[in-house]
């Protein structure tokens, strides 16, 4: 039986602010808000089941100011747990867990996340929206 | 008594706990899939800004794109289910309350998976 009183673990309110915690920690924010997206998703399929109205209703809510921030927000939090996905694929095999290298992957998806997505919305900002 | 264990329990890899490594590698194979996979998707979405209902139906309905569609959203939702089940195993400490919302996002990914495709193969198959 485990005794409710017993000593717990250090938790992150003890330890000074690194990257490599904000790395894990947004890890898990963002595939939060992709498994939410994901339903999002097949609303967007069934608009197109149903018929054109519904599609168009699914466009325009795409197109308002908010879901424009929204979409934003959704390709971060992409472009993010993709390259982070990455680092972790390429941490299982057991490479770059010297303190310096993880830092240093850490800090790299973060800046190619931010470039994928600034790289995404020039595309859809200067014409790519036809 | 170990002269009498088969090295099929180190090939199952089941310890003390009863499950072994599927969770880790079905974690890790929808991952790689899904590198190729939402980065195909994210072009596609891409290519269909401004699109009407005729031009986004008929998207979704060439060959390629529904093949490659289902895969995404069967690879999307098993991740998704997986990722989830991660963090709410480290947060929900109250079985009762555990099992509860496990099986609720289990259930919610395997509808959401079922439906989309089924969306899919209904615009591509003929609507």
């Amino acid at each position: 039986m485990a005794t409710p009183q017993r000593p717990l673990s250090p938790h992150l309110q003890v330890y000074r602010w690194q990257i490599q915690m904000a790395t894990s920690i947004l890890h898990r924010a963002t595939g939060i808000v992709l498994a939410a997206g994901a339903l999002l998703i097949t609303a967007g399929l069934l608009t197109l089941v149903i018929g054109p109205e519904a599609w168009n209703c699914f466009t325009t809510l795409a197109g308002a100011w908010y879901g424009q921030v929204f979409l934003f927000g959704w390709t971060w939090a992409f472009a993010y747990h993709l390259c982070n996905g990455i680092r972790h694929i390429v941490q299982d095999f057991a490479i770059g867990y010297r303190v310096a290298t993880f830092v240093r992957s850490s800090w790299l998806s973060v800046i190619a996340s931010l470039m994928i997505t600034a790289l995404v919305w020039a595309y859809v900002l200067l014409g790519g929206g036809a | 008594m170990s002269d009498f264990r088969t090295p099929i329990k180190n090939a199952r890899g089941l310890g003390s706990a009863k499950t072994g490594t599927e969770h880790f590698v079905h974690q890790r194979l929808t991952a790689t899939a899904l590198v190729a996979l939402t980065i195909w998707f994210l072009v596609f979405v891409l290519s269909l800004i401004g699109a009407d209902y005729v031009t986004a139906t008929a998207a979704v309905a060439k060959p390629w794109n529904a093949v490659l569609l289902v895969g995404f959203l069967v690879a999307m939702f098993w991740h998704a289910q997986l990722g989830l089940q991660v963090v709410l195993e480290d947060y929900v400490h109250n079985s009762l309350l555990a099992l509860a919302v496990q099986t609720t996002v289990k259930f919610i990914a395997v509808l959401g998976a079922i439906v989309s495709v089924f969306a899919v193969a209904r615009i591509a198959l003929g609507n």
